[in-house]
């Protein structure tokens, strides 16, 4: 709801959850607008929430309010209310058209609502509440995969990383295609019947809400449930549960039909079912029933969210498909560019691709294209009606992609697609849409594949004279063990074709080789496991660079500050690189235009290197924008993504340089001056909201495989204070005194002694257990011991290391796992301190760094410099230094 | 009763439009014909107080809420006796009402009621038509009615009474006298006030609007003369909502005429606006799709707050917006345009200035829509008192000032 200083009030939407009270919100599948209230009961909630603004007094501005309704009587529940925009108030403006925190703005400027046009109708004021002539539906995106020991219950606590929302002209059309938008294996509803379906199972496993308790309901309703039965077990209003037995009876039909009819298809389409799912019901491959389709005149129109259910013309082309039966796509007077978006937020995914979309956007409209946004992801910029010349509010599969495209070919041309903007999501369309014949702007399929598939990518490493660690592909144990015998342990063991770490692992012994051979299921030929060689103790770099075909540009160069190893997304890294000399960083620059020119980029090229022993590794390169562009872009003052949609269109970086001003005249930033200010990127982690089922934090270990989900900048003068300013934004704050818990692995034992050291100097008490304790007394380190887990309570009642962790004793931990078994001990150790949010520092490195910007906490106090500031002081650096040489 | 409780069998159906446009579904409710005025209606919730809206009889209704029936329907909601509007216009219609005062189904109640519907057309399609090429004839014909070639089907749309013109408040008004009393509503205590309201259409939240506040409602028939109404010794005539062309109703313009004239406190809503409108002088005129939904932005102009309204109205008052004015009947005094949409500037209330009269075209009463402008029958309340604290100076202790707060604090019970 939105409020004005005239006490002037406004309901932007109601949302309503498929999941009864206990499931968190941003968890539950939601539905705009709510579908089971009558008039009475949604006025009801109105006077309430009304009541509640005023009396809280949100004066202006946005506030949101959520009630419980109980199903027999009635019975209304103030859940909670945020006296702010929220997070539901994303979804409110995607959903409706209504442009909450831009409203809230001009409100706390002083407007009243009704002095504030509406942008959608232009005509007609913000003072009025939004009506949907179309359904939405958000779906919750989760990430327990990457959190195994996680219980996958859930509750009030938010566990979701992302969401996909969909609009549809009813309930089933929003709700599947909201499914497929999540592109997550098996988030399509299943109709196949030809497995057991043990309904008493299903119902009895949906009373627990768990990210499968769609598909267990809707299961259990195929199988042969019951709405009551399940509506009992569940809470779940039978309205929605009717509408999944809908879903069933069309699936039914098709499965039925003598042939792919118009009728049939028409029935399918209108109840959301993609062509995929069609042809698995009727056994025929999606691209036959797509071409049956399209020669049947199947296709989708495109309606408009216009705030106002078509009371009044809309001019803002934010448009949704529906097989319904008129299509509102105007026509275009140029051929329009469109951009694929990178759906969900998810862990390796995140809202760092929308950046890249959005400046591409920008730049493109700028140089005179129309372009035409299509994204499903109602947390990002790009799905902002105003971002694009025009929106799809759409799922990014082929089949609905293709739709967009041919909507866009009919209204006046296309002139090409982006995919290397959105991350995986459309890069993994492209070979796909240049077979039907759709050109590919920037890189073309045939370099993606080049990076992409390992094969072909080591004779572009062959061809250039560069080396990547020694590998193999297996597709059995006995395979994997016979190449990594060859190759050495530890060796770094992934899935193919699968960039980003999903299911990657270091293993350290047979044993354990054997355990994620036996885990992980889907090998297959055409799915082996990759197997390489991982290097300990290398430097990880990270590039972002463009190429046009004749210039590089390295827009930046990051040094990771934990070892290879540590899952790039996870680890912090720094840009300019604090020690690599520059005879490294011509290697890298050299390679970066190898790899760049052998693959055959145009655009932007991600580079991941590792330097061991001075030697430079190519871990592996992604022909796209990565999710490092907006921070090397803030870093370094040049906006890449910018420069690369241009590119795509065929401007060279010498023009870039020249007429367009996008990159500077000289330079770039691979060879930026000495005295440049420093960047540091944290990765943000979600452990604590991640607990097993008695309740424990999971690990917070880093590794290969990528957690983190979200991340933040520190930018000053020197690494140290950046570093230091990174760790406070993004977990928990260095202390700059206190008492320091320290145990540590065998083999990091000598890498300690010198921050332990400096950190009592600084004043610090130091408390250790067994070995490390030992190792710190030899060097001449005071530290206190404490009590191991193991040991339990002394008989003093001293408490262990666990205890001083919870009762607030202690302000920082450093814990490295031991080896290869990363469980024991530390483990809870961790656990605690991630629990009570102390800071926790795993790997040597980070320590090292801790220590320094712990001493420049001390030292230094922190000033502020705008970004704006922080490019024009790095501008003027460059020409004195280019002046000076 | 029918079988209501089993889903109908569908058969085709057609939504034929006067300009020719023709949309396919399925049959919804009952099957047959359905000839009126094609409108549109916004809301999200209040499916069962829109059709039950007697200023909807002889419209085709198009909903643009795409799923409509899904808290089925229950004897509280009505807003009156029956289903008012001809026909239906759905696109998808509930298979199952889920609700826990739900009595029947939408689809059982409009097969009960011989309401003719159609299901799975797109309804927004319809709307934008409608938005562009204004409120039109159509027919939706259903099961054997859709047989008919298109021509055939035209040519019974065209063939018609238009809305302009046509008068239709005389046959949805209640034929004889009803009492609603504050007693049955939750008041305690005597009645503070009797008005006399004129059924033109009335909605059933109307009177119980009054009664929570103490008003004892007294409904007379549209054709009831000055007497009938001076009989009930009124504080207040109120004039309602109801359908048709307020330039027919010659015979309410004639009796709000005497009611001013007596200086007896009038309150118009929608119809009631209108008849105001035209008993001042004013002109109406038909606006080109009307307003039709829950979300309406309404200025009240004396205070400068916005209403969020409940409104359905196909006709306007054509008055001057800038400031005070003359009524055209000049021995009214002077009048005022006290209410304007904030989406197209239609006058929506007017307020005389020299007599304790006036009107809204929206809804105070909702029933569907939002409660924002429930202060409209306070203010009704108080223009009693006050008026009848000036004819008998030292009268009872519930009028003037104390009126607005004690009706609220009784709303609030």
């Amino acid at each position: 709801m939105m409020r004005d200083k005239n006490d002037n009030v406004v309901v932007v939407c109601s949302i309503e959850n498929f999941d009864p009270v206990g499931v968190h919100t941003g968890d539950s599948i939601t539905v705009a607008p709510a579908m089971t209230l009558t008039d009475r009961e949604y006025q009801r909630l109105r006077d309430i929430s009304i009541a509640i603004i005023r009396e809280v007094g949100v004066d202006t501005g946005g506030c949101n309010i959520q009630f419980a309704i109980e199903p027999d009587t009635g019975r209304i529940v103030v859940i909670e209310m945020n006296p702010r925009v929220s997070r539901s108030s994303a979804l409110a403006s995607k959903a409706t058209g209504f442009a909450i925190a831009k409203i809230a703005t001009k409100l706390s400027l002083g407007y009243t609502l009704d002095e504030i046009p509406n942008d959608i109708t232009k005509k007609t004021p913000a003072s009025f509440e939004p009506t949907l002539d179309y359904v939405v539906v958000k779906v919750p995106r989760f990430a327990f995969e990457k959190f195994p020991a996680a219980d996958p219950t859930l509750t009030t606590t938010m566990k979701s990383v992302g969401e996909a929302m969909a609009i549809g002209r009813n309930f089933t059309e929003a709700l599947q295609k909201a499914l497929r938008s999540l592109e997550q294996k098996g988030s399509q509803l299943s109709f196949d019947i030809s497995a057991d379906i043990d309904v008493p199972a299903l119902i009895s496993a949906a009373r627990r809400p768990t990210t499968e308790r769609l598909s267990q309901v809707q299961q259990a309703l195929l199988g042969g449930g019951t709405v009551d039965e399940l509506y009992q077990a569940t809470g779940i209003d039978p309205w929605y549960l009717d509408q999944l037995v809908l879903l069933n009876e069309v699936a039914e039909t098709i499965r039925e039909a003598p042939a792919l009819t118009e009728e049939m298809l028409r029935l399918a389409k209108r109840h959301g079912f993609s062509d995929e799912q069609i042809g698995a019901l009727t056994h025929t491959p999606e691209a036959v029933v797509r071409g049956v389709r399209h020669a049947l005149g199947v296709r989708p129109v495109y309606k408009t969210v216009d705030t106002c259910a078509a009371e009044f013309a809309a001019y803002t082309p934010y448009h949704y498909s529906s097989y319904d039966e008129e299509d509102e796509v105007g026509p275009h007077a140029q051929p329009s560019i469109i951009i694929l978006g990178s759906g969900p937020n998810r862990i390796g995914q995140g809202i760092e691709f929308d950046y890249s979309c959005v400046h591409a956007s920008m730049a493109l409209r700028k140089a005179g294209y129309e372009t035409v946004m299509v994204n499903c992801n109602p947390e990002t910029v790009s799905t902002d009606y105003d971002i694009s010349t025009r929106l799809y509010f759409e799922p990014l599969t082929l089949e609905d992609v293709l739709e967009v495209i041919a909507a866009e070919e009919r209204t006046g041309g296309v002139m090409g697609v982006f995919v290397q903007l959105g991350g995986q999501t459309p890069l993994k369309l492209a070979q796909e849409l240049a077979d039907a014949g759709i050109p590919i702007l920037g890189t073309s399929p045939e370099a993606i594949d080049l990076a992409e598939h390992r094969g072909a990518f080591s004779r572009v490493l062959d061809a250039a004279g560069l080396i990547s660690p020694k590998n193999g592909t297996a597709v059995s144990f006995e395979d994997s063990k016979k190449i990594a015998d060859e190759i050495g342990y530890p060796v770094l063991v992934r899935p193919s074709y699968v960039l980003g770490g999903r299911g990657m692992e270091i293993v350290y012994d047979e044993a354990n080789l054997s355990r994620y051979i036996a885990n992980a299921t889907e090998i297959t030929e055409a799915h082996p496991v990759l197997i390489d060689r991982f290097l300990e103790d290398a430097i990880e770099i990270d590039v972002d660079a463009l190429y046009d075909g004749t210039d590089l540009y390295l827009g930046g160069i990051m040094e990771h500050i934990e070892e290879a190893g540590i899952h790039s997304g996870d680890s912090a890294c720094v840009l300019p690189p604090i020690t690599l000399g520059a005879d490294i960083l011509q290697r890298v620059r050299e390679a970066t235009l190898a790899i760049a020119e052998g693959v055959g980029v145009r655009g932007l090229i991600n580079i991941q290197f590792a330097l061991a022993s001075d030697v430079l590794y190519v871990l592996e390169a992604n022909p796209r924008a990565s999710r490092t562009v907006p921070f090397v872009s803030k870093a370094t003052g040049v906006q890449l993504a910018k420069a690369a949609a241009l590119i795509g269109t065929g401007v060279s970086i010498a023009a870039l340089r020249t007429e367009h001003g996008l990159l500077p005249a000289t330079g770039d930033g691979g060879d930026l001056p000495l005295d440049a200010p420093v960047s540091v990127k944290e990765a943000v982690l979600p452990f604590s909201r991640f607990r097993t089922t008695d309740g424990t934090v999971v690990d917070s270990l880093l590794g290969p495989e990528m957690r983190s989900t979200g991340e933040v900048m520190g930018i000053d003068k020197y690494f140290d204070t950046a570093f230091a300013k990174s760790q406070s934004a993004a977990n928990a704050a260095l202390p700059t005194e206190g008492r320091v818990f320290v145990s540590v692995a065998n083999r990091d034992k000598r890498s300690i002694i010198m921050p332990v050291k400096r950190l009592v100097d600084l004043g610090f008490e130091i408390l250790s257990t067994g070995g490390t304790a030992d190792v710190l007394r030899r060097n001449g380190i005071q530290s206190t011991t404490v009590r191991k887990i193991a040991e339990g309570t002394g008989e003093h009642g001293e408490g262990t290391v666990v205890d001083l962790i919870t009762d607030g004793t202690i302000d920082m931990i450093i814990n490295t796992p031991t080896g290869g078994q990363a469980r024991g001990d530390g483990y809870e150790i961790r656990a605690a301190a991630t629990s009570y949010g102390l800071p926790v520092i795993t790997t040597v490195p980070e320590f090292g760094a801790a220590v320094q910007a712990i001493e420049a906490m001390r030292s230094y106090e922190w000033s502020v410099t705008s970004l704006q500031e922080h490019a024009a002081n790095l501008r003027v650096a460059t020409e004195a230094r280019d002046a000076a040489r | 009763m029918t079988d209501s409780s089993q889903p109908a069998t569908e058969s085709a159906a057609v939504l034929m439009l006067e300009d020719g446009r023709i949309f396919r579904g399925r049959s919804y409710g009952a099957e047959g014909t359905a000839l009126g005025e094609a409108v549109f209606a916004t809301g999200m919730t209040g499916y069962q107080e829109t059709i039950t809206d007697p200023s909807y009889a002889r419209q085709l209704v198009v909903q643009t809420a795409p799923h409509i029936g899904n808290t089925g329907v229950n004897a509280a909601d009505a807003e009156s006796r029956r289903i008012w509007v001809a026909g239906y216009i759905v696109r998808d219609a509930a298979r199952k009402p889920s609700n826990w005062r739900s009595e029947q189904s939408l689809d059982g109640q409009l097969r009960d009621q011989g309401i003719v519907g159609i299901q799975g057309v797109d309804t927004r399609a319809v709307t934008r038509h409608l938005r562009e090429r204004g409120a039109m004839k159509a027919g939706i014909f259903s099961g054997p009615a859709a047989a008919g070639s298109d021509a055939e089907l035209l040519a019974l749309v065209a063939g018609q009474e238009s809305m302009q013109g046509a008068r239709l408040a005389e046959e949805v008004s209640a034929t004889s006298r009803y009492v609603v009393e504050p007693s049955d509503n939750g008041w305690e205590g005597e009645p503070l006030f009797t008005v006399a309201a004129l059924d033109l259409g009335i909605k059933s939240m109307t009177p119980k609007h009054f009664a929570q506040r103490g008003v004892r409602t007294v409904v007379l028939p549209a054709s009831s003369t000055f007497d009938d109404v001076a009989r009930e010794s009124p504080d207040g005539v109120f004039m309602s909502n109801g359908p048709g062309d307020p330039a027919t109703a010659d015979p309410q313009v004639a009796l709000l005429r005497e009611v001013l004239d007596a200086r007896i406190p009038f309150f118009g809503i929608c119809f009631g606006n209108q008849i105001l409108g035209r008993a001042l002088g004013f002109g109406t005129y038909k606006l080109r799709y009307g307003h039709r939904g829950i979300n309406q932005p309404v200025l009240d102009r004396r205070t400068g707050k916005v209403e969020i309204t409940s409104q359905n109205h196909g006709f306007a008052v054509d008055a001057p917006l800038d400031g005070p004015t003359q009524a055209p009947e000049g021995r009214f005094g002077r009048v005022e345009v006290s209410h304007v949409s904030l989406n197209d500037d239609v006058v929506e209330g007017l307020a005389c200035l020299d007599l304790p009269a006036f009107s809204v075209q929206y809804h105070p009463e909702a029933a569907a829509g939002p409660h924002d402008s429930a202060y409209l029958f306070d203010r009704f309340i108080q223009l009693m008192g006050d008026t009848r604290s000036s004819d008998q100076p030292s009268s009872d202790a519930n009028d003037s000032d104390t009126n607005d707060s004690a009706a609220n604090d009784k709303e609030a019970n």
